[in-house]
């Protein structure tokens, strides 16, 4: 329970004089789901940035398991461990479900970048694609085009990505955001699958979605964490009342 | 499938017997064609496949050229087991500079930033002495395969010539579509169509582009070589802008998704330029206007007319068949 996924340690973000991120420290376990909840503005987006290095930090550390990554190109995050779900969907629109899982199975093969032999014929890839997509429920729209599938399953999709790269780690980014009650829960039920083996970041606005999964919650509010722990401890919490949840009324 | 291979058999047979078939003049003429139908194809592999809007491409071309006519000594015929490879790994060389440059800028600006250095490459055999500066320079010996002072090879002929030049031909169209169908292709599409996305699934986004913007350089650098050879001339007109853009009008005709489109796109383009020579000193003007009717009407290509003339829809070729081959893996 206490393998740390990943930690990080004082960071600071800022685009000119806003300070989008400060002082914040994290660390995500293997077999839990830490939630990232705050108003819009308080900066969990910038972080998951951070932590994906899509954007790079002014001050602090990132490491996931035992590298230092804070220096690190996304690209080599995500070799080393890290996957990512987009809060806007990107997928590939004009690939197939299977080809868009492929991809991302085949960007975590021995050889991803191999230029001979056609793309098809590499049976582990295929069948931790299948795997992937069967993970994911959409086995049954495997040879669909990505754009022709509903919302919902875009995102199943996304998810699907990420798990055919086999992270260590898997940052959400809302997840749930414009998502209907009967496809939330669906998607509700896979994150909660996902801790097994691996730790999950979640940033959500859906507070109900967020106390059935969250096993650890993190608060944020103007670029700076105000609580940390288990969820029952940080909805009791002084700070948190006043800055977030009260706004939504019957919190507790 | 069968029925696109039974294509492909026809058109090989066409091509090889092409020489038997038509005067002197003709086989020259095709043999021009197929060169810059290579080099189309070298440019596609950028552009279409890629996403690279390069207009540094004949910089690379002329460059290879540049190279063969500088080693050729005097009136003998240069070896083409030396110098050829020379000149691809020139044209490798330079697109591997310009590439590292070059790719750290995204869109419109890697247009421009490619458009700069293919005029620096222009500039340099134009404002130099270097092979004769503006004037040019001559190769006035076609390459050879020697051994032992036995001529093996000898470009002179112009049969020779047009087979060799269609066996690199089948070549590159060989190579390229392994790279697009290969791991490696399918990552560098991803890269075109989601760039962040791609890179968030571990794709080293920066080298697979290089990688492919070096390879597509090398083969515009065979196409350039056997261009100078072909000519017996090189002038620095070969590295300009001009040509660039003519090649990525040929890529344009063709379509962009396919690897031999750009082929076709070059044969109508020249063809057309042929024919419209012959009739009216107009010619350019009315190209334009052709160029443009064809790419206003057939965005994906001349290729969009295959289904018309062979009676099949590409769409409903492909799918049944990706699908039945990846259901034989399950």
């Amino acid at each position: 329970m206490s393998d740390v996924a990943l930690r990080a340690q004082g960071l600071q973000k800022h685009f000119g004089g806003l300070k989008a991120v400060s002082d914040v420290s994290i660390d995500v376990h293997v077999g839990e789901i830490h939630a990232v909840i705050g108003p819009n503005g308080a900066g969990k987006s910038t972080l998951i940035n951070l932590l994906s290095g899509e954007l790079f930090v002014n001050g602090g550390a990132i490491m996931l398991g035992d590298t230092d990554i804070t220096r690190l190109a996304p690209d080599r995050r995500a070799r080393n461990g890290l996957g990512r779900a987009y809060q806007k969907t990107t997928i590939f629109p004009k690939f197939t479900v299977h080809e868009n899982v492929r991809l991302a199975a085949q960007a975590r093969s021995p050889a991803p970048l191999r230029m001979f032999g056609h793309v098809r014929n590499n049976a582990a890839v295929h069948e931790r694609t299948a795997q992937a997509i069967d993970r994911a429920g959409l086995s049954v729209r495997t040879w669909i085009t990505a754009e022709q599938l509903s919302h919902g399953e875009q995102r199943q999709l996304e998810i699907a990505m990420v798990l055919a790269t086999d992270p260590r780690i898997i940052l959400l980014d809302e997840p749930l955001a414009g998502m209907g009650q009967s496809e939330a829960r669906g998607i509700i039920d896979l994150i909660a699958s996902l801790k097994v083996g691996r730790a999950v970041l979640i940033v959500e606005h859906d507070m109900d979605a967020v106390f059935e999964l969250a096993d650890k919650l993190t608060v944020m509010h103007d670029g700076q964490v105000i609580a940390s722990g288990l969820p029952q401890d940080v909805r009791m919490h002084p700070a948190v009342r006043t800055a977030y949840l009260g706004d939504h009324g019957g919190g507790s | 499938m069968t029925r696109s291979w039974l294509i492909a058999v026809v058109l090989f047979a066409a091509a090889v017997a092409l020489p038997f078939a038509v005067p002197t003049y003709y086989v020259q003429f095709a043999s021009k064609a197929l060169i810059m139908g290579m080099l189309a194809m070298a440019l596609n592999l950028a552009v279409g496949h890629g996403g690279l809007v390069s207009l540094c491409h004949a910089a690379f071309f002329g460059l290879a050229g540049y190279v063969l006519a500088l080693l050729s000594p005097g009136y003998d015929p240069a070896s083409l087991l030396t110098t050829l490879p020379l000149a691809v790994l020139a044209s490798a060389f330079a697109a591997l500079v310009i590439g590292a440059l070059a790719l750290r800028t995204r869109g419109v600006y890697f247009i421009m930033v490619t458009l700069a250095f293919g005029e620096m490459l222009f500039f340099l055999f134009h404002d130099t002495s270097i092979a004769g500066g503006s004037d040019g320079a001559y190769v006035n010996a076609k390459p050879e395969i020697a051994i032992a002072g036995r001529q093996l090879l000898d470009l002179g002929s112009p049969t020779v010539f047009y087979f060799v030049v269609l066996a690199f031909l089948i070549a590159t169209v060989a190579l390229l579509t392994m790279i697009v169908r290969s791991p490696f292709g399918h990552a560098l599409a991803a890269a075109r169509d989601n760039e962040r996305r791609a890179r968030s699934l571990g794709f080293p986004i920066f080298q697979i582009r290089l990688i492919a913007f070096v390879v597509s350089g090398a083969i515009a650098g065979v196409a350039g070589y056997f261009a100078a050879a072909q000519f017996g001339f090189v002038a620095p007109q070969m590295l300009g802008w001009h040509l660039s853009a003519t090649v990525l009008v040929m890529v344009l005709i063709g379509g962009l998704r396919s690897v031999t489109g750009p082929l076709v796109g070059a044969l109508v383009l020249i063809g057309l330029e042929e024919l419209l020579k012959a009739t009216t000193d107009y010619w350019k003007l009315i190209e334009g206007i052709i160029v443009i009717v064809i790419v206003l009407a057939m965005p994906n290509g001349v290729r969009q007319l295959w289904p018309l003339i062979f009676g099949t829809s590409e769409k409903r070729e492909t799918k049944p068949a990706t699908v039945a081959a990846e259901a034989r893996h399950v």
